[in-house]
């Protein structure tokens, strides 16, 4: 187990991207050429972070694969990045989704097909340096740097209302991390240092912790998003290609999760319990609020967006029950919703690329034209809804088990994602897939070609490994966490939280 | 015990098996292998099953839990693959493998007209079969709620297998919602479950339950803890066993094919509420409150269903509101304390009820996809077979001497009787009105569709006796609906139960009832007989002697013929109730607060910020320029902060 490892998956894709970009040619030459050179990087950077993955130890607390040099040594700043349980399966998720995006990108992307390869993979660097970032200016490029690709993509290649989506995605992010950004300059005022690992234990005042927490909640709700912060939502999620989507629901998103739990829970564990109820609260809201919003929706891919961010609540709600079971259930519900949003998105684009339309009303009867599709569609509707099996049930009991240790209510209005979910996913398939086949677009409709199975199968049997033997994926981080958790909660035994029942 | 885990295990695993290579290669290898690979390998799967309970039943020593794999382990929590060997599964396990192989033989015979492709259809038999095993061997409440789970999406993709039909893709997610609403009861209760015990595997949590039985839960006021699992559990098995209030999606659920219902919808799955009040019996004894609770739904549901049953046209609704009904007696059974004899009507159930479902669908096959009884009418020498299936099925359920029906519901009612409580009461009342009802349903049907003067002479030309493959699994199932009370009884609530169950049922030490049925009044014993013979003898009044009744009946009791025609109202009260408020909800936070509200706020700050509309326009060019630039900005008040503050 060599650090360099870490490095080489960071900057390969940076790598990658050069050599795409100092490409010479024919267009057509650099398009077929870009893509099989981001094909293919992407596929070795993936290789190198199973080889991670499996050289990883468990067992062994903190950080490893560690690589720390000077960079600002007088202000206490250092590059210093390394891998730990939670951060490890992040940094595979970035790496297993990326091949899929360009593979999805393949018929998908047909304008300027070099810059949005050079952009695919530069998101790749900027996920995996975020994801193993161990300072915390390191981290904050990183998580801006990730705006760049990101709105791009949406901006350029995006849909007809691409422009106002990119800004607003851009804008929305980039507001709320100015607050991340004030919260690092009083952390680094207090303690002279940005290095993550000291400061985890650095112990700020109590009303301190609250302030600091404040900032990370408002700079990683955004990017959650946590109800009410969502405006640029559905209409990024929407607007953006379906491989960007499927990026940004799939990883983005849950680079709110990670510093919610890296930055709030972990770090301000006393503060987090103060601040708990209220974001409970709008963790169970956004549930089912944006649940029952994802029923009215006539868009297809807006659907898929509204269930993202319903899910995303759940994810909220397993972080801040503070229990072991809850954050276990919450990181595991953010890998398994990364792979299973990402096989819907492209589901939709299946379709939705053939017939030239999202609108649900244009479809009836998809599955007798597309029965792969159909056989394919319906295993990820039924692992969005969290059938057990599917990794997403995994995820929501653990997160259910976490919540009824803090209140009976708070575990079952977030568990009622299982029934409204359940609503809008089957209306949504029975709309477009059941009925009588044949009217206008739908009989001109072909199964799926070669590149899409590509796509859809690897997510699909990552969807049942997980449902199956989450084991695999489950020993990685439930030793750091109960670590983690563990420790402060020995000394707020005393004072656990308390809500309604219990 | 060797052989029979191992005996067991194939029975457990080979549906699984049958169900993958069948759905995914299925189009590769075409209609017929696939046929003949499902079929063959569940009837492998039916004689290991039986086998596995026989020499389990000599060799003793159980339970026994055999390991398969790890599966969640996370903080404190721990599940695992497991198969649990004792009475309660091993009796499940061969009763569902055996009329799941009978089912997959007669599909052969049913499904030979389709025009599609019917390997998926196969498939999705082996699937639900094998959901149906995980679940009733499972040894923890998490890998029970897999197979509860897996049962509810194979009855969702039956129900919904003609997916051309809007009627049958709506009768599927109905099934499917309403089973999710039981199932969010179910998930917390075991949730709650852990919290208390620590623990989801049996055996952990039946050896703490004495322990802890003054433990407290806030919720409503606050109860014993048990009182609120229980209450939960009951409710997530309330919606799969459609009981009272939740049991809407069960009559819709017939738009799926005949077999399935007579799989799914009457023997196997649907009963699935009742094992689990069986299998958590340990716990469920230490909460009187729930158990009476259970006794007053299992016997409202079990009147209100037969009364429905009583004016229904469609021959499938009838026996689906039949199902209802007798699902109802099982709770009663379990409120009453007397968990054997609810197992032992699941299991008598089980085979006439798939033999009425058979019979019906051989009716239904006869006569060309017509399910509405009164336009049949004088089949009974066209299709004779399935006249005397329909018989013995009818026999069984009214609970005449000395079929399947009469020693299982004998046993229920005595139970509730011998219960000493009005509860008791008012369930053995319902029960014996209900049996009543259940012979005049029963042979309402058999009058209307076999006896008399054809109603449409086209129908009654063209019908004819089902093929071998459908008539083979009456006949079997037949010999079942006969035998099987007769045989079983001494086992499942006789002398012998004790030694039987072995463990895997347990009564409270005060809880005697199952002792005591032998020593219910002879005259009470003999009520419902009485009424099940009085039945008979008035649908032979009703529509054989004098055919004129029922219609006057009807006309001069109209509003009483809509209520129950019309199921009590109770999809109309949901629809507005539930439905059309959630699609008018969805709308106005669409459109009214996630549009006008939320999305307005950045609109808002646009033009604040900008200024004018004018610059917001500007700043959207989407170039690389203006997101470096800001990027900078940021870097910038960065990096001088830091040297100021340095």
């Amino acid at each position: 187990m060599h650090p360099i490892l870490l490095s080489l998956v960071t900057y390969l894709p940076l790598g990658g991207a050069l050599a795409i970009f100092l490409m010479r040619g024919t267009s057509e030459a650099i398009e077929t050429a870009s893509r099989w050179v981001a094909l293919w990087t992407s596929l070795l950077v993936f290789a190198l972070s199973v080889v991670i993955w499996a050289e990883f130890d468990p067992q062994v607390p903190g950080f490893q694969f560690v690589q720390q040099a000077d960079w600002a040594a007088s202000f206490g700043v250092s590059y210093h990045t390394g891998v730990d349980g939670i951060s490890l399966l992040f940094v595979l998720l970035s790496t297993f989704l990326t091949p899929l995006a360009v593979i999805g990108g393949w018929k998908l992307v047909t304008t300027r097909v070099r810059d949005y390869m050079v952009a695919l993979l530069l998101l790749e660097t900027t996920l995996v340096g975020l994801f193993s970032a161990l300072d915390l200016v390191l981290f904050y490029v990183f998580y801006e740097a990730t705006l760049i690709p990101g709105s791009l993509m949406i901006g350029v290649w995006g849909g007809p209302k691409r422009v106002w989506a990119s800004m607003q995605f851009f804008l929305f992010t980039f507001g709320g991390s100015l607050f991340m950004l004030l919260a690092l300059l009083a952390m680094w005022t207090m303690t002279g240092t940005t290095d993550i690992p000291v400061l985890m234990h650095a112990n700020f005042a109590p009303a301190m912790q609250c302030w600091l927490l404040l900032g990370f909640i408002l700079a990683f709700g955004v990017k959650l998003p946590l109800f009410p912060l969502h405006a640029w939502l559905p209409d990024a999620y929407t607007e953006a290609p379906t491989p960007t989507t499927a990026l940004l629901s799939g990883v983005l998103s849950k680079a709110g999760a990670y510093g919610l739990l890296r930055f709030g829970v972990l770090m301000f564990p006393d503060a987090a319990r103060l601040f708990a109820p209220y974001v409970l609260t709008l963790g169970v809201i956004a549930v089912i609020y944006a649940a029952i919003v994802a029923l009215a929706q006539t868009d297809m891919k807006r659907l898929i967006a509204y269930s993202s961010f319903s899910h995303m609540g759940v994810i909220a709600v397993g972080l801040f029950t503070l229990t072991p079971e809850g954050i276990d259930g919450a990181i595991f519900q953010m890998l398994s919703h990364g792979v299973i949003i990402t096989a819907l998105f492209f589901c939709v684009a299946a379709v939705s690329w053939r017939a030239e339309t999202r609108s649900i009303d244009a479809f009836s009867g998809v599955a007798h034209k597309m029965p792969v599709l159909a056989t394919l569609g319906m295993l990820f509707v039924m692992a969005n809804i969290g059938l057990p099996g599917t990794g997403a049930f995994v995820g929501e009991w653990l997160v259910m088990v976490g919540a009824i240790h803090v209140s009976f209510w708070i575990a079952f209005l977030a568990g009622s994602s299982m029934i409204l979910g359940a609503v809008y996913m089957l209306v949504l398939y029975r709309r477009v897939m059941f009925g009588a086949p044949g009217r206008g677009v739908v009989a001109m409709l072909r199964d799926l070609t070669g590149p899409e199975l590509a796509v859809l199968v690897p997510c699909a049997l990552v969807t049942l490994w997980m449902g199956i033997h989450p084991t695999s994926f489950l020993r990685v981080f439930d030793p750091a966490v109960v670590n983690a958790v563990s420790a402060p909660q020995a000394q707020a035994a005393a004072a656990p939280v308390h809500l309604a029942a219990r | 015990m060797q052989t029979a885990s191992t005996l067991f295990e194939i029975a457990v695993l080979a549906p699984l098996f049958a169900c993958m290579v069948a759905g995914l290669f299925g189009r590769m290898m075409g209609d017929g292998p696939a046929k003949a690979l499902t079929t063959s390998v569940m009837v492998i799967a039916a004689l290991c099953g039986s086998g596995a309970l026989f020499t389990a039943m000599h060799a003793g020593g159980m339970p026994v839990v055999v390991q398969l794999a790890d599966w969640i382990r996370a903080g404190s929590f721990h599940a695992a693959w497991t198969l649990r060997l004792d009475t309660l599964s091993l009796s499940m396990v061969a009763m569902v493998t055996a009329v799941s192989a009978l089912v997959h033989i007669y599909s052969i015979g049913y499904m030979g007209h389709e025009t599609i492709p019917t390997y998926r259809f196969f498939s999705y038999l082996s699937l639900f079969t094998f959901a149906m095993l995980m679940l009733v061997t499972s040894n923890d409440l998490i890998q029970l709620f897999f197979g509860w789970e897996g049962v509810g999406l194979a009855s969702y993709l039956l129900i919904g297998y003609w997916y051309d039909r809007p009627s049958a893709c709506a009768a599927a997610i109905k099934a499917f919602v309403v089973n999710r609403v039981a199932d969010l009861f179910f998930m917390v209760g075991i949730a709650l479950l852990f919290v208390e015990f620590g623990s989801v595997t049996y055996d952990n949590i039946f050896a703490l339950v004495p322990a802890h039985g003054d433990d407290t839960y806030t919720l409503f006021g606050t109860h014993r803890i048990y009182e609120t699992i229980c209450l939960l559990l009951f409710v997530g098995a309330m919606g799969k066993s459609a009981q009272l209030f939740l049991h809407t999606w069960l009559p819709d659920a017939m738009e799926g094919p005949t077999p399935v219902s007579a799989l799914i919808h009457a023997a196997t799955m649907v009963t699935a509420g009742v094992f689990l009040m069986a299998r958590m019996s340990p716990l469920v004894e230490f909460a009187p409150d729930t158990k009476a609770f259970i006794l007053f739904i299992g016997a409202t549901t079990c009147f209100f269903a037969a009364t429905v049953g009583l004016v229904q046209p469609d021959i499938k609704r009838t026996i689906a509101y039949s199902t209802c009904s007798q699902l109802g007696y099982m709770f009663m059974a379990v409120g009453a304390g007397a968990y054997q004899a609810s197992m032992f009507h699941l299991t008598t159930h089980a085979f006439f009820k798939a033999l009425l479902f058979l019979g019906a669908g051989s009716v239904i096959h006869a006569v060309h996809d017509e399910q509405n009884m009164f336009r049949m009418g004088g089949l009974w020498k066209k299709i004779p077979l399935t006249y005397g299936a329909m018989w013995l099925g009818s026999l069984a359920l009214a609970g005449i001497f000395p079929f399947a029906g009469y020693w299982s519901k004998d046993a229920i009612l005595e139970a509730t009787w011998m219960a000493h409580s009005s509860l008791g009461f008012y369930g053995w009342t319902l029960g014996c009105v209900t049996a009543f009802i259940t012979a005049l349903y029963s042979w309402r049907l058999i009058f209307l569709v076999f006896h008399g003067t054809p109603r449409d002479a086209h129908l009654h030309e063209g019908a004819h006796e089902s093929p071998a493959w459908m008539t083979l699994p009456l006949v079997l199932l037949g010999v079942g609906a006969v035998l099987a009370g007769l045989l079983l009884a001494p086992y499942y609530v006789g002398e012998g139960q004790a030694a039987f169950w072995n463990g895997a049922i347990v009564n409270a030490p005060g809880n005697t009832i199952i002792a005591t049925l032998e020593q219910t009044p002879e005259l009470i014993a003999l009520v419902p007989t009485f009424a099940g013979v009085l039945g008979i003898l008035v649908a032979y009044l009703c529509y054989v002697a004098s055919p004129t009744i029922p219609a006057s009946f009807a006309t001069s009791l109209r509003p009483i013929y809509l209520f129950l025609l019309n199921k009590w109202y109770f999809d109309e009260l949901y629809d507005h109730l539930f439905v059309r408020p959630y699609r008018a909800l969805a709308n106005l936070l669409w459109k009214g607060a996630d549009e006008g509200v939320i999305e307005g706020i950045p609109h808002g700050l646009a033009r604040m910020t900008a200024g004018t509309a004018a610059q917001a326009v500007r700043t959207q060019t989407g170039s690389i320029a203006i997101y470096a630039f800001t990027m900078l900005i940021g870097l910038v008040v960065l990096v001088s902060t830091l040297l100021v503050f340095h």
